[in-house]
Protein backbone atom coordinates (compact mmCIF):
# COMPACT_ATOMS: atom_id res chain seq x y z
CA UNK A 1 0.00 0.00 0.00
CA UNK A 2 1.41 3.82 -0.85
CA UNK A 3 2.67 5.38 2.41
CA UNK A 4 1.18 8.96 2.19
CA UNK A 5 3.81 11.32 4.16
CA UNK A 6 1.30 14.42 5.56
CA UNK A 7 3.60 17.49 7.18
CA UNK A 8 2.04 19.12 9.83
CA UNK A 9 4.26 22.22 11.25
CA UNK A 10 3.62 23.16 15.39
CA UNK A 11 0.62 20.75 16.15
CA UNK A 12 -0.39 22.85 18.68
CA UNK A 13 -2.89 22.15 21.34
CA UNK A 14 -4.66 20.07 19.03
CA UNK A 15 -5.00 19.85 15.15
CA UNK A 16 -6.09 22.43 13.03
CA UNK A 17 -9.10 21.10 10.91
CA UNK A 18 -6.46 21.67 7.92
CA UNK A 19 -4.27 19.18 9.20
CA UNK A 20 -7.24 16.66 9.75
CA UNK A 21 -8.44 17.56 6.58
CA UNK A 22 -4.73 16.14 5.30
CA UNK A 23 -5.12 13.29 7.11
CA UNK A 24 -8.76 12.07 5.68
CA UNK A 25 -7.19 12.71 2.79
CA UNK A 26 -3.67 11.02 3.66
CA UNK A 27 -5.86 7.90 4.47
CA UNK A 28 -7.68 7.68 1.43
CA UNK A 29 -4.89 7.13 -0.56
CA UNK A 30 -2.97 4.91 2.04
CA UNK A 31 -1.17 4.57 4.48
CA UNK A 32 -0.49 7.45 6.20
CA UNK A 33 2.21 8.85 7.72
CA UNK A 34 2.79 12.42 9.94
CA UNK A 35 6.28 14.45 9.93
CA UNK A 36 5.60 17.21 12.54
CA UNK A 37 7.97 20.00 13.49
CA UNK A 38 7.86 21.55 17.11
CA UNK A 39 5.84 20.12 20.08
CA UNK A 40 3.34 17.52 19.52
CA UNK A 41 0.93 18.04 22.63
CA UNK A 42 -1.35 14.88 24.39
CA UNK A 43 -4.43 16.04 22.04
CA UNK A 44 -2.76 16.38 19.27
CA UNK A 45 -1.36 13.20 19.49
CA UNK A 46 -4.09 11.54 20.50
CA UNK A 47 -5.59 13.40 17.25
CA UNK A 48 -3.40 11.60 14.86
CA UNK A 49 -3.91 7.88 16.85
CA UNK A 50 -7.44 8.61 15.86
CA UNK A 51 -7.07 9.07 12.75
CA UNK A 52 -5.23 6.15 12.10
CA UNK A 53 -1.76 7.78 11.25
CA UNK A 54 0.74 4.61 11.28
CA UNK A 55 3.74 6.01 11.70
CA UNK A 56 5.24 9.20 12.58
CA UNK A 57 8.41 11.61 12.82
CA UNK A 58 10.20 14.16 14.78
CA UNK A 59 12.83 16.25 13.42
CA UNK A 60 16.19 16.03 15.66
CA UNK A 61 16.64 19.84 15.60
CA UNK A 62 14.60 22.21 17.80
CA UNK A 63 15.22 25.25 15.95
CA UNK A 64 13.61 24.70 12.56
CA UNK A 65 11.13 27.61 13.57
CA UNK A 66 14.33 30.22 13.29
CA UNK A 67 14.98 29.30 9.76
CA UNK A 68 12.44 30.06 6.64
CA UNK A 69 11.87 27.42 5.24
CA UNK A 70 14.94 25.46 3.95
CA UNK A 71 15.64 23.61 7.10
CA UNK A 72 12.06 22.39 6.81
CA UNK A 73 12.43 21.20 3.80
CA UNK A 74 15.62 19.60 4.47
CA UNK A 75 13.98 17.91 7.10
CA UNK A 76 10.65 16.57 5.38
CA UNK A 77 13.25 15.31 2.55
CA UNK A 78 14.92 12.66 4.99
CA UNK A 79 11.17 12.08 6.35
CA UNK A 80 10.04 10.94 2.71
CA UNK A 81 13.55 8.87 2.53
CA UNK A 82 12.68 6.62 5.61
CA UNK A 83 9.30 6.22 5.17
CA UNK A 84 9.58 5.64 1.86
CA UNK A 85 6.63 7.89 1.17
CA UNK A 86 5.57 8.15 -2.59
CA UNK A 87 2.90 11.11 -2.12
CA UNK A 88 3.59 14.24 0.51
CA UNK A 89 0.65 16.54 1.46
CA UNK A 90 1.04 20.01 3.00
CA UNK A 91 -1.14 22.61 3.97
CA UNK A 92 -1.59 24.97 1.46
CA UNK A 93 -0.05 28.16 3.02
CA UNK A 94 2.57 30.36 1.57
CA UNK A 95 5.33 28.30 3.90
CA UNK A 96 3.17 25.21 2.73
CA UNK A 97 3.76 25.77 -0.66
CA UNK A 98 7.18 27.34 -0.37
CA UNK A 99 8.42 24.29 1.36
CA UNK A 100 6.78 21.87 -1.47
CA UNK A 101 8.52 23.89 -3.43
CA UNK A 102 11.89 22.96 -2.54
CA UNK A 103 11.16 19.81 -1.15
CA UNK A 104 10.16 18.95 -4.97
CA UNK A 105 13.62 20.39 -6.53
CA UNK A 106 15.22 17.90 -3.66
CA UNK A 107 13.55 14.63 -4.57
CA UNK A 108 13.03 15.66 -7.75
CA UNK A 109 9.39 15.43 -7.40
CA UNK A 110 6.22 16.76 -9.41
CA UNK A 111 4.35 19.15 -7.08
CA UNK A 112 0.74 20.34 -7.80
CA UNK A 113 -0.50 23.43 -5.73
CA UNK A 114 -3.89 24.58 -4.51
CA UNK A 115 -5.57 20.78 -4.77
CA UNK A 116 -9.14 20.79 -3.68
CA UNK A 117 -9.17 16.78 -4.14
CA UNK A 118 -7.38 13.56 -4.94
CA UNK A 119 -8.60 10.23 -6.63
CA UNK A 120 -7.27 7.26 -5.29
CA UNK A 121 -4.78 7.13 -8.27
CA UNK A 122 -3.39 10.33 -7.60
CA UNK A 123 -4.89 12.70 -9.89
CA UNK A 124 -5.23 16.12 -8.25
CA UNK A 125 -8.17 18.63 -8.94
CA UNK A 126 -7.84 22.12 -8.62
CA UNK A 127 -9.14 25.32 -10.21
CA UNK A 128 -6.98 27.77 -12.66
CA UNK A 129 -6.86 31.35 -13.72
CA UNK A 130 -8.72 32.74 -11.10
CA UNK A 131 -11.29 29.57 -10.69
CA UNK A 132 -12.48 30.15 -14.74
CA UNK A 133 -11.22 26.59 -15.38
CA UNK A 134 -11.46 23.27 -13.33
CA UNK A 135 -8.18 21.04 -14.69
CA UNK A 136 -7.05 17.45 -13.23
CA UNK A 137 -3.13 16.62 -13.51
CA UNK A 138 -0.92 14.49 -11.89
CA UNK A 139 2.71 14.25 -10.76
CA UNK A 140 5.01 12.07 -13.77
CA UNK A 141 8.00 11.42 -11.27
CA UNK A 142 8.19 8.32 -8.03
CA UNK A 143 6.88 10.79 -5.58
CA UNK A 144 4.30 13.38 -5.63
CA UNK A 145 3.93 16.38 -3.63
CA UNK A 146 0.61 18.00 -3.31
CA UNK A 147 -0.82 21.13 -1.27
CA UNK A 148 -4.19 20.93 -0.23
CA UNK A 149 -6.52 23.65 0.27
CA UNK A 150 -8.50 23.85 3.19
CA UNK A 151 -12.47 23.07 3.09
CA UNK A 152 -11.68 20.56 0.66
CA UNK A 153 -13.03 17.56 2.35
CA UNK A 154 -15.05 16.62 5.85
CA UNK A 155 -12.06 15.38 8.22
CA UNK A 156 -13.36 12.07 9.53
CA UNK A 157 -11.24 9.71 11.86
CA UNK A 158 -10.40 6.18 10.84
CA UNK A 159 -12.20 3.40 11.85
CA UNK A 160 -9.18 1.74 13.86
CA UNK A 161 -7.23 3.83 15.48
CA UNK A 162 -3.49 3.59 15.94
CA UNK A 163 -0.54 4.03 18.48
CA UNK A 164 2.24 5.61 16.76
CA UNK A 165 5.52 6.21 18.33
CA UNK A 166 7.65 8.98 17.13
CA UNK A 167 11.19 7.98 15.25
CA UNK A 168 13.60 11.02 15.12
CA UNK A 169 14.47 12.33 11.85
CA UNK A 170 18.33 13.29 11.33
CA UNK A 171 18.02 16.95 9.87
CA UNK A 172 21.64 17.21 7.91
CA UNK A 173 23.57 19.35 9.64
CA UNK A 174 24.06 21.76 5.99
CA UNK A 175 20.38 22.13 6.38
CA UNK A 176 20.33 25.65 7.75
CA UNK A 177 24.08 26.72 5.74
CA UNK A 178 21.87 28.39 2.99
CA UNK A 179 18.53 29.40 4.74
CA UNK A 180 17.49 33.22 5.57
CA UNK A 181 17.20 33.94 9.36
CA UNK A 182 13.79 34.44 11.51
CA UNK A 183 15.57 37.31 13.91
CA UNK A 184 12.04 38.38 15.48
CA UNK A 185 8.54 37.58 15.38
CA UNK A 186 5.73 39.39 16.39
CA UNK A 187 2.10 37.08 17.27
CA UNK A 188 -1.00 38.64 16.05
CA UNK A 189 -3.82 39.19 18.76
CA UNK A 190 -6.35 35.88 17.93
CA UNK A 191 -9.64 37.32 16.46
CA UNK A 192 -11.76 35.09 18.14
CA UNK A 193 -13.28 34.21 14.59
CA UNK A 194 -12.89 31.46 12.44
CA UNK A 195 -9.66 31.39 9.91
CA UNK A 196 -10.81 33.15 6.82
CA UNK A 197 -9.65 30.38 4.33
CA UNK A 198 -11.42 27.99 6.46
CA UNK A 199 -14.32 29.63 7.00
CA UNK A 200 -18.09 28.49 6.30
CA UNK A 201 -18.99 32.38 5.93
CA UNK A 202 -17.27 35.31 5.07
CA UNK A 203 -18.25 38.49 5.13
CA UNK A 204 -15.92 40.93 2.89
CA UNK A 205 -16.04 44.91 2.93
CA UNK A 206 -14.29 47.63 0.70
CA UNK A 207 -14.05 51.06 0.09
CA UNK A 208 -18.08 51.58 0.70
CA UNK A 209 -17.07 50.34 4.30
CA UNK A 210 -15.42 53.86 4.35
CA UNK A 211 -13.68 52.65 7.32
CA UNK A 212 -16.02 51.49 9.44
CA UNK A 213 -16.22 47.48 9.72
CA UNK A 214 -18.54 47.75 12.75
CA UNK A 215 -21.56 46.75 10.92
CA UNK A 216 -19.61 44.18 9.32
CA UNK A 217 -18.28 42.47 12.68
CA UNK A 218 -21.80 42.58 13.95
CA UNK A 219 -23.51 40.60 10.72
CA UNK A 220 -20.34 38.18 10.70
CA UNK A 221 -20.62 37.41 14.37
CA UNK A 222 -24.10 36.70 14.36
CA UNK A 223 -23.48 34.01 11.39
CA UNK A 224 -20.39 32.87 12.68
CA UNK A 225 -18.24 34.23 10.08
CA UNK A 226 -15.11 34.89 8.86
CA UNK A 227 -13.95 39.22 7.97
CA UNK A 228 -13.02 39.45 4.82
CA UNK A 229 -11.39 42.57 2.86
CA UNK A 230 -10.52 43.74 -0.41
CA UNK A 231 -7.38 45.63 -0.86
CA UNK A 232 -8.86 49.32 -0.98
CA UNK A 233 -9.61 48.44 2.27
CA UNK A 234 -6.61 47.19 3.72
CA UNK A 235 -4.50 49.21 1.70
CA UNK A 236 -6.40 52.04 3.24
CA UNK A 237 -5.72 50.85 6.60
CA UNK A 238 -9.19 50.00 7.74
CA UNK A 239 -8.27 46.46 8.45
CA UNK A 240 -4.89 44.21 8.54
CA UNK A 241 -3.86 42.89 5.24
CA UNK A 242 -4.39 39.23 6.35
CA UNK A 243 -8.04 39.81 5.76
CA UNK A 244 -7.62 40.43 2.11
CA UNK A 245 -9.67 38.17 -0.31
CA UNK A 246 -8.22 38.45 -4.00
CA UNK A 247 -5.66 37.85 -6.35
CA UNK A 248 -2.64 39.16 -3.69
CA UNK A 249 -4.59 38.13 -0.54
CA UNK A 250 -6.35 34.73 0.06
CA UNK A 251 -8.64 32.75 -2.08
CA UNK A 252 -11.58 31.49 0.02
CA UNK A 253 -14.19 28.69 -1.36
CA UNK A 254 -16.82 29.58 1.65
CA UNK A 255 -20.19 28.04 1.23
CA UNK A 256 -21.51 31.99 1.41
CA UNK A 257 -19.69 34.62 0.62
CA UNK A 258 -21.42 38.07 1.54
CA UNK A 259 -19.95 41.09 -0.10
CA UNK A 260 -20.20 44.42 1.23
CA UNK A 261 -18.85 47.75 -0.36
CA UNK A 262 -16.86 45.52 -2.94
CA UNK A 263 -17.23 47.03 -6.77
CA UNK A 264 -15.81 43.44 -7.64
CA UNK A 265 -12.83 43.89 -9.92
CA UNK A 266 -11.16 40.79 -11.47
CA UNK A 267 -8.53 41.12 -8.74
CA UNK A 268 -11.22 40.96 -5.87
CA UNK A 269 -13.11 37.80 -7.69
CA UNK A 270 -10.31 36.00 -8.25
CA UNK A 271 -10.21 35.45 -4.54
CA UNK A 272 -14.02 34.88 -3.72
CA UNK A 273 -15.45 33.47 -7.08
CA UNK A 274 -15.76 29.68 -6.35
CA UNK A 275 -17.95 30.46 -3.40
CA UNK A 276 -20.60 28.39 -2.97
CA UNK A 277 -23.03 31.22 -3.13
CA UNK A 278 -22.50 34.84 -2.94
CA UNK A 279 -24.29 37.96 -1.84
CA UNK A 280 -23.55 41.54 -2.63
CA UNK A 281 -25.20 44.59 -1.26
CA UNK A 282 -23.42 47.70 -2.72
CA UNK A 283 -24.45 51.47 -3.39
CA UNK A 284 -23.92 51.01 -7.27
CA UNK A 285 -25.95 49.45 -9.30
CA UNK A 286 -23.42 48.82 -12.22
CA UNK A 287 -21.09 47.44 -10.11
CA UNK A 288 -19.22 44.77 -11.54
CA UNK A 289 -19.69 42.42 -8.52
CA UNK A 290 -23.87 41.90 -9.20
CA UNK A 291 -22.49 40.46 -12.16
CA UNK A 292 -21.68 36.71 -10.20
CA UNK A 293 -23.84 37.75 -7.41
CA UNK A 294 -27.13 35.30 -6.72
CA UNK A 295 -28.43 37.75 -4.28
CA UNK A 296 -27.50 41.39 -4.27
CA UNK A 297 -28.83 44.77 -3.06
CA UNK A 298 -28.57 47.71 -4.48
CA UNK A 299 -28.69 50.03 -1.63
CA UNK A 300 -26.95 51.76 1.72
CA UNK A 301 -24.58 48.71 3.17
CA UNK A 302 -25.02 50.75 6.31
CA UNK A 303 -29.01 50.40 6.63
CA UNK A 304 -29.06 46.81 4.98
CA UNK A 305 -26.04 44.81 6.92
CA UNK A 306 -27.42 46.20 10.60
CA UNK A 307 -31.10 45.50 9.75
CA UNK A 308 -30.04 41.57 8.78
CA UNK A 309 -28.46 41.39 11.60
CA UNK A 310 -31.57 42.26 13.70
CA UNK A 311 -33.46 40.23 11.31
CA UNK A 312 -31.22 36.99 12.47
CA UNK A 313 -31.00 37.73 15.94
CA UNK A 314 -34.94 37.84 16.03
CA UNK A 315 -35.58 34.76 14.01
CA UNK A 316 -33.16 32.71 16.68
CA UNK A 317 -34.98 33.92 19.50
CA UNK B 1 30.33 42.97 -2.37
CA UNK B 2 28.11 45.32 -1.82
CA UNK B 3 29.50 49.00 -3.63
CA UNK B 4 27.74 47.96 -6.88
CA UNK B 5 24.88 45.30 -7.26
CA UNK B 6 24.09 43.24 -9.86
CA UNK B 7 19.98 42.37 -9.92
CA UNK B 8 18.22 40.06 -12.15
CA UNK B 9 14.14 40.43 -11.44
CA UNK B 10 12.22 37.97 -13.35
CA UNK B 11 9.34 39.24 -15.24
CA UNK B 12 6.64 37.56 -16.80
CA UNK B 13 4.63 38.40 -19.81
CA UNK B 14 1.18 36.99 -18.47
CA UNK B 15 -2.24 37.28 -20.23
CA UNK B 16 -4.23 40.65 -18.97
CA UNK B 17 -6.34 39.59 -16.09
CA UNK B 18 -8.90 42.76 -17.86
CA UNK B 19 -9.64 39.84 -20.74
CA UNK B 20 -11.18 36.82 -20.40
CA UNK B 21 -8.29 33.99 -20.22
CA UNK B 22 -8.24 30.89 -21.41
CA UNK B 23 -6.38 27.60 -21.59
CA UNK B 24 -5.67 25.85 -25.13
CA UNK B 25 -3.86 23.05 -26.85
CA UNK B 26 -3.64 19.42 -26.00
CA UNK B 27 -1.42 20.27 -23.01
CA UNK B 28 -3.52 22.65 -21.81
CA UNK B 29 -1.84 25.47 -21.72
CA UNK B 30 -2.21 29.35 -21.15
CA UNK B 31 -3.00 31.26 -24.34
CA UNK B 32 -0.55 34.20 -24.24
CA UNK B 33 -2.57 36.78 -26.52
CA UNK B 34 -3.08 39.83 -24.96
CA UNK B 35 -0.51 39.39 -22.48
CA UNK B 36 1.44 42.05 -20.71
CA UNK B 37 4.14 42.49 -17.65
CA UNK B 38 2.82 40.68 -14.86
CA UNK B 39 1.84 43.25 -12.50
CA UNK B 40 3.04 41.77 -9.31
CA UNK B 41 6.61 42.03 -11.18
CA UNK B 42 6.23 45.93 -11.14
CA UNK B 43 6.88 45.29 -7.42
CA UNK B 44 10.04 43.21 -7.52
CA UNK B 45 11.31 45.59 -10.71
CA UNK B 46 10.63 48.75 -8.32
CA UNK B 47 12.60 47.52 -5.38
CA UNK B 48 15.19 46.75 -7.44
CA UNK B 49 15.65 50.01 -8.53
CA UNK B 50 15.19 51.30 -5.50
CA UNK B 51 18.19 49.21 -4.06
CA UNK B 52 20.36 50.30 -7.36
CA UNK B 53 19.38 53.80 -6.79
CA UNK B 54 20.44 54.01 -3.19
CA UNK B 55 23.52 53.02 -4.30
CA UNK B 56 23.87 55.84 -7.27
CA UNK B 57 22.12 53.50 -10.06
CA UNK B 58 23.46 52.78 -12.79
CA UNK B 59 25.93 55.58 -13.20
CA UNK B 60 27.70 53.83 -10.21
CA UNK B 61 27.90 50.66 -11.78
CA UNK B 62 24.65 49.16 -10.47
CA UNK B 63 22.88 46.67 -12.29
CA UNK B 64 19.41 45.38 -13.00
CA UNK B 65 18.81 43.45 -15.10
CA UNK B 66 14.94 41.84 -16.61
CA UNK B 67 14.98 38.44 -17.65
CA UNK B 68 11.62 37.15 -18.83
CA UNK B 69 11.41 33.21 -20.26
CA UNK B 70 8.88 32.83 -22.45
CA UNK B 71 7.74 32.66 -26.37
CA UNK B 72 8.48 35.58 -28.89
CA UNK B 73 6.14 37.71 -27.45
CA UNK B 74 7.56 37.70 -23.78
CA UNK B 75 9.90 40.26 -25.20
CA UNK B 76 7.78 42.58 -24.31
CA UNK B 77 7.59 42.47 -20.84
CA UNK B 78 12.17 43.09 -21.29
CA UNK B 79 10.76 46.01 -22.88
CA UNK B 80 8.36 47.97 -20.77
CA UNK B 81 11.07 46.74 -17.85
CA UNK B 82 13.40 48.67 -19.69
CA UNK B 83 11.52 52.06 -20.20
CA UNK B 84 10.52 51.45 -16.63
CA UNK B 85 14.09 51.38 -15.33
CA UNK B 86 15.83 48.37 -15.51
CA UNK B 87 19.57 48.74 -17.31
CA UNK B 88 19.32 45.86 -19.72
CA UNK B 89 17.14 42.89 -20.82
CA UNK B 90 17.68 39.14 -21.57
CA UNK B 91 14.93 37.10 -23.15
CA UNK B 92 15.22 33.49 -22.52
CA UNK B 93 13.47 32.00 -25.15
CA UNK B 94 12.80 28.56 -27.11
CA UNK B 95 10.48 26.28 -28.44
CA UNK B 96 11.51 23.78 -26.42
CA UNK B 97 10.26 25.66 -23.43
CA UNK B 98 6.41 25.25 -23.84
CA UNK B 99 4.74 23.70 -21.56
CA UNK B 100 7.03 23.64 -19.09
CA UNK B 101 5.32 23.36 -15.40
CA UNK B 102 6.96 24.90 -12.68
CA UNK B 103 10.07 22.62 -11.60
CA UNK B 104 11.35 22.81 -15.29
CA UNK B 105 10.77 26.38 -15.42
CA UNK B 106 12.91 27.03 -12.57
CA UNK B 107 15.69 24.59 -14.01
CA UNK B 108 15.82 27.02 -17.01
CA UNK B 109 15.72 30.18 -14.78
CA UNK B 110 18.31 29.30 -12.70
CA UNK B 111 20.49 27.80 -15.85
CA UNK B 112 20.11 31.44 -17.44
CA UNK B 113 20.83 33.03 -13.90
CA UNK B 114 24.27 31.29 -14.20
CA UNK B 115 25.05 31.94 -17.42
CA UNK B 116 24.27 35.72 -16.63
CA UNK B 117 26.74 35.08 -13.48
CA UNK B 118 29.75 33.56 -15.39
CA UNK B 119 31.46 36.69 -15.48
CA UNK B 120 30.37 38.30 -12.07
CA UNK B 121 27.51 36.23 -9.70
CA UNK B 122 24.22 37.74 -9.66
CA UNK B 123 23.79 39.61 -5.88
CA UNK B 124 20.03 39.10 -5.84
CA UNK B 125 17.44 37.53 -7.92
CA UNK B 126 14.29 39.43 -7.35
CA UNK B 127 11.20 38.53 -8.07
CA UNK B 128 6.94 39.16 -8.02
CA UNK B 129 4.89 37.41 -5.21
CA UNK B 130 3.45 35.23 -8.02
CA UNK B 131 2.79 34.78 -11.53
CA UNK B 132 -0.72 36.32 -12.50
CA UNK B 133 -1.28 33.15 -14.80
CA UNK B 134 -0.05 29.87 -12.84
CA UNK B 135 -0.49 31.63 -9.31
CA UNK B 136 1.32 28.86 -7.89
CA UNK B 137 4.40 30.84 -6.09
CA UNK B 138 6.62 27.74 -6.60
CA UNK B 139 9.64 29.11 -8.96
CA UNK B 140 10.94 30.97 -6.24
CA UNK B 141 11.59 28.95 -4.05
CA UNK B 142 12.52 26.40 -6.16
CA UNK B 143 15.10 28.55 -7.61
CA UNK B 144 16.94 29.08 -4.61
CA UNK B 145 17.09 25.48 -3.83
CA UNK B 146 18.58 24.49 -7.49
CA UNK B 147 20.74 27.73 -6.83
CA UNK B 148 21.39 26.63 -3.48
CA UNK B 149 20.94 30.17 -2.03
CA UNK B 150 18.73 31.56 1.03
CA UNK B 151 15.37 33.02 -0.14
CA UNK B 152 13.08 35.58 1.51
CA UNK B 153 10.09 35.03 -0.05
CA UNK B 154 7.01 37.64 0.05
CA UNK B 155 9.13 40.46 1.68
CA UNK B 156 6.41 43.44 2.68
CA UNK B 157 9.93 45.40 2.88
CA UNK B 158 13.40 44.80 2.02
CA UNK B 159 16.38 46.82 3.29
CA UNK B 160 19.99 46.10 2.20
CA UNK B 161 23.03 47.03 4.22
CA UNK B 162 26.49 46.04 4.45
CA UNK B 163 25.41 42.77 2.70
CA UNK B 164 22.67 42.01 4.56
CA UNK B 165 19.17 41.63 3.66
CA UNK B 166 16.42 42.34 6.64
CA UNK B 167 12.75 41.91 5.05
CA UNK B 168 9.19 41.44 7.29
CA UNK B 169 7.14 38.75 6.05
CA UNK B 170 3.64 39.11 7.41
CA UNK B 171 1.73 35.63 8.09
CA UNK B 172 -1.71 34.72 9.50
CA UNK B 173 -0.83 34.43 13.18
CA UNK B 174 2.17 36.06 13.24
CA UNK B 175 4.45 38.47 11.31
CA UNK B 176 8.37 37.70 10.71
CA UNK B 177 11.61 39.87 10.63
CA UNK B 178 13.68 38.15 8.31
CA UNK B 179 17.38 38.36 7.55
CA UNK B 180 19.72 36.61 5.32
CA UNK B 181 22.96 37.66 3.55
CA UNK B 182 23.75 38.52 -0.44
CA UNK B 183 23.43 36.57 -2.11
CA UNK B 184 19.77 35.69 -1.84
CA UNK B 185 16.24 34.81 -3.91
CA UNK B 186 13.83 37.37 -2.59
CA UNK B 187 10.36 37.26 -4.16
CA UNK B 188 7.88 40.74 -2.92
CA UNK B 189 4.95 41.14 -2.21
CA UNK B 190 2.11 44.14 -3.42
CA UNK B 191 2.49 46.19 -0.18
CA UNK B 192 6.87 46.76 -0.92
CA UNK B 193 6.39 49.94 -2.55
CA UNK B 194 4.35 52.11 -5.12
CA UNK B 195 5.95 50.72 -9.06
CA UNK B 196 6.39 53.90 -10.98
CA UNK B 197 5.32 54.26 -14.68
CA UNK B 198 7.32 54.46 -17.24
CA UNK B 199 8.10 58.13 -18.42
CA UNK B 200 8.49 59.95 -21.64
CA UNK B 201 12.14 59.75 -20.73
CA UNK B 202 12.66 56.05 -19.91
CA UNK B 203 10.84 55.36 -23.21
CA UNK B 204 13.42 56.88 -25.05
CA UNK B 205 16.38 55.60 -22.95
CA UNK B 206 14.75 52.00 -23.37
CA UNK B 207 15.21 52.38 -27.23
CA UNK B 208 19.02 52.40 -26.61
CA UNK B 209 19.18 49.43 -24.12
CA UNK B 210 20.24 46.24 -25.46
CA UNK B 211 18.38 43.00 -24.64
CA UNK B 212 19.94 39.72 -25.20
CA UNK B 213 18.48 36.92 -26.51
CA UNK B 214 19.40 33.50 -25.14
CA UNK B 215 18.10 30.16 -26.30
CA UNK B 216 18.57 26.67 -24.46
CA UNK B 217 22.20 25.62 -26.03
CA UNK B 218 23.55 29.38 -24.99
CA UNK B 219 22.64 28.38 -20.85
CA UNK B 220 23.52 24.99 -21.89
CA UNK B 221 20.57 23.25 -21.07
CA UNK B 222 18.81 20.22 -23.04
CA UNK B 223 15.65 20.39 -24.76
CA UNK B 224 14.82 17.20 -23.28
CA UNK B 225 15.02 18.50 -19.50
CA UNK B 226 12.60 21.35 -20.09
CA UNK B 227 9.13 21.70 -21.73
CA UNK B 228 6.30 18.71 -21.37
CA UNK B 229 9.24 16.27 -21.18
CA UNK B 230 11.17 18.26 -18.29
CA UNK B 231 8.01 18.81 -16.26
CA UNK B 232 7.20 16.65 -13.58
CA UNK B 233 3.67 17.57 -13.50
CA UNK B 234 0.92 16.93 -16.47
CA UNK B 235 -2.32 18.59 -17.18
CA UNK B 236 -4.54 16.12 -18.31
CA UNK B 237 -7.97 17.38 -18.27
CA UNK B 238 -9.12 21.32 -18.60
CA UNK B 239 -12.69 22.31 -18.27
CA UNK B 240 -13.75 25.90 -18.63
CA UNK B 241 -16.31 26.59 -15.22
CA UNK B 242 -19.97 27.70 -16.29
CA UNK B 243 -19.56 31.90 -15.63
CA UNK B 244 -21.45 32.73 -13.07
CA UNK B 245 -24.96 34.38 -13.78
CA UNK B 246 -26.37 36.92 -11.81
CA UNK B 247 -29.17 36.18 -9.71
CA UNK B 248 -31.83 38.44 -7.88
CA UNK B 249 -31.07 42.06 -7.48
CA UNK B 250 -33.03 43.89 -6.04
CA UNK B 251 -33.08 47.95 -5.01
CA UNK B 252 -33.04 48.50 -1.27
CA UNK B 253 -36.69 50.09 -0.33
CA UNK B 254 -36.31 50.06 3.43
CA UNK B 255 -36.46 46.09 3.63
CA UNK B 256 -33.76 44.84 1.84
CA UNK B 257 -31.88 43.12 5.16
CA UNK B 258 -35.01 41.52 6.00
CA UNK B 259 -34.92 40.13 2.12
CA UNK B 260 -31.19 39.19 2.27
CA UNK B 261 -31.79 36.83 5.55
CA UNK B 262 -35.36 35.56 3.61
CA UNK B 263 -33.03 34.72 1.00
CA UNK B 264 -29.95 32.98 3.50
CA UNK B 265 -32.79 31.23 5.16
CA UNK B 266 -34.31 29.90 1.65
CA UNK B 267 -30.93 28.98 0.98
CA UNK B 268 -30.70 26.75 4.12
CA UNK B 269 -27.62 29.35 5.23
CA UNK B 270 -28.73 30.23 8.39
Amino acid sequence: MAKVLVFIDNPGQGLKKSSLELLTIARSLGEPAVAFNGELHDDAAAALAAYGVQALYRPSAADLDDYLVGPKASYLAAAVQTSGATVVLTENSAEGKEIAARLSIKLGAGVITDVVAVDPDGTAHKSVLAGSYITTAKATTPVAVLTVKSNSITPEPAVTGTAPEAVTIEVPETATAASARVTARTEKPASGRPDLTEARIVVAGGRGVDGNFGPLEELADALGAAIGASRAATDAGWIGHDAQVGQTGKTVSPQLYISAGISGAIQQKSGMQTAKVIVAVNKDAESPIFEIADFGVVGDLFQVLPQATAEIKKRRG
Amino acid sequence: MEETLKIIVLVKHVPDAQFDRHLTGEASTVDRSESILSELDEYALEAALQLSEARGGEAAGNKVIALSMGPAGAVNAVKKSLQIGATEGVHLSDEALAGSDAAATSLALAAAIRHLGADAPADLVLTGMASTDGETSLVPAQLAERLGLPQITFAASLELDAGKLTARRDGDTHADTIEAELPAVVSVTDQINDPRYPNFKGIMAAKKKTITTLSLADIGVDAAQVGKSGSWTAVETAEARPPRTAGTIITDEGDAGIQLVEFLAAQKLL
